[in-house]
């Protein structure tokens, strides 16, 4: 029973960097580009949904022998909003600030793509403990992400991470990044940059399978 | 009178959904590859969002004063399933609108703009009339932004634009010129 267990493992790690939602499958954009705008802001944001990603992958995973083929869409949907009224009304109550300040885009992770798709996808055909693992990368991945974003996204437009000043009083904020259209340019940034590094990658595995053949 | 035309140009231009609020984004930039499928799917989307602002408001009205937490859910159930219907009502009443909004109606159910419209109008606590000028402003709204959208990535797909950039990263920074053209807008508040 070695074998399951890197495998397990595997699930989990894919979605940190190589399958990673955000950087290699663009999902779940709507909500990571409304409330990245501060670093804070995305880490609740990414904490939810991991949240509510795993608890529903769970669920998901236990009951799928009792779900019809024909309704699983809707179960799964139905599985989700429960879970992110849980969490609506979890945050409200734990950090009412932040919870103000994301507003109505936690009762929007239930429109969120990722989630649905790890269920559809993985966590209706796979074991609960590889479903588990599958979705804890996938949310651990998006909350990365979000992180990336909200912490490029504060660090130019206010001079700060996590409120923290970093720059002193002769920095000049640049508002834009905080705004929407910085949200759009940060990202399309990042993706680039992931596209740089997987290509960079690729081509050092090619160069050094190359050398193998030939010192063989 | 004044009032709802405010709703409708603020939902329009101001905070349009998309490139203010960045809902709706996954058909933004999967389907914005050609002008006429962007169109189609922003009138089915508009279309979509007034029966979602009609069905808001009988669930704010008639239902959920009892039971606030159930919201969500309600919506979604109430949103995919009311659409489901008038998409097979559509087909036997009228081939050709059915063929016009096509594949697009189920999808939209799960774009994330039209719960955003139903979240964002009952938190303001818009009554009829108010919910459905921002349905259709908010819809309107939507349809600008994947037209012109689908127009500029016509244009770009003839540039000469570096491989990397290709794809998804290049329609996201097109993406933030648009956004920022449209912030010009907010101007038209500090006017009146």
């Amino acid at each position: 029973m070695s074998k399951p267990r890197a495998d397990a493992y595997q699930e989990f790690i894919k979605g940190l960097w190589r399958e990673n939602p955000v950087f290699a499958q663009v999902l779940g954009m709507c909500p990571m580009l409304a409330v990245t705008n501060s670093a804070v802001n995305a880490l609740a944001m990414g904490g939810a949904t991991f949240f509510v990603l795993v608890a529903s992958s769970l669920l998901v995973a236990t009951l799928k022998r009792w779900i019809p083929r024909q309704v699983r869409i809707s179960t799964y949907v139905i599985i989700i909003a429960t879970f992110v009224t849980v969490t609506d009304y979890t945050l409200q109550a734990l950090i009412p600030e932040i919870h103000k300040e994301l507003g109505a885009f936690i009762p929007l992770i239930v429109a969120n793509c990722l989630i649905l798709g790890r269920q559809e996808s993985f966590a209706s055909r796979q074991p609960v403990r590889l479903a588990l693992m599958d979705a804890a990368g996938m949310g651990a991945g998006f909350l990365f992400a979000l992180l990336a974003l909200g912490s490029v996204r504060e660090v130019l437009g206010e001079g700060a991470w996590f409120g923290i000043d970093l720059f002193g009083p002769g920095f000049e904020p640049w508002v834009i990044m905080i705004l929407p259209p910085g949200g759009f340019l940060t990202l399309g940034l990042l993706l680039l940059l992931f596209s740089w590094i997987a290509e960079r990658r690729q081509r050092l595995a090619e160069r050094l399978a190359e050398l193998e053949t030939q010192t063989r | 009178m004044n009032e709802l035309f405010w709703i409708f140009i603020s939902a329009l231009l101001i905070n349009n959904f998309v490139l203010a609020y960045f809902l709706g984004l996954c058909p933004f930039l999967g389907v914005s590859g050609r002008l006429e499928t962007a169109l189609r799917l922003g009138l089915a989307t508009l279309f979509v969002m007034l029966i979602t602002a009609l069905c808001a408001w009988l669930l704010n009205t008639y239902v959920l004063i009892h039971a606030p937490y159930l919201r969500l859910i309600s919506f979604i159930v109430v949103i995919a399933s009311t659409v489901q219907f008038i998409e097979m009502v559509i087909r036997k009443v009228s081939p050709g609108l059915f063929r016009a909004l096509g594949i697009f109606l189920p999808l939209i159910t799960t774009n994330c703009a039209i719960l955003g419209l139903a979240i964002f109008a009952t938190n303001r606590g818009y009554g009829l009339a108010e919910g459905l000028m921002y349905a259709l402003g908010a819809g309107l709204g939507f349809t600008l932004a994947l037209v012109l959208m689908a127009g500029l990535r016509e244009e770009s797909e003839l540039a000469p634009v570096p491989r990397l950039l290709r794809g998804t990263a290049l329609n996201l920074i097109i993406a933030g010129i648009l956004s920022m053209a449209f912030m010009g807008f907010a101007g038209l508040f500090s006017t009146v």
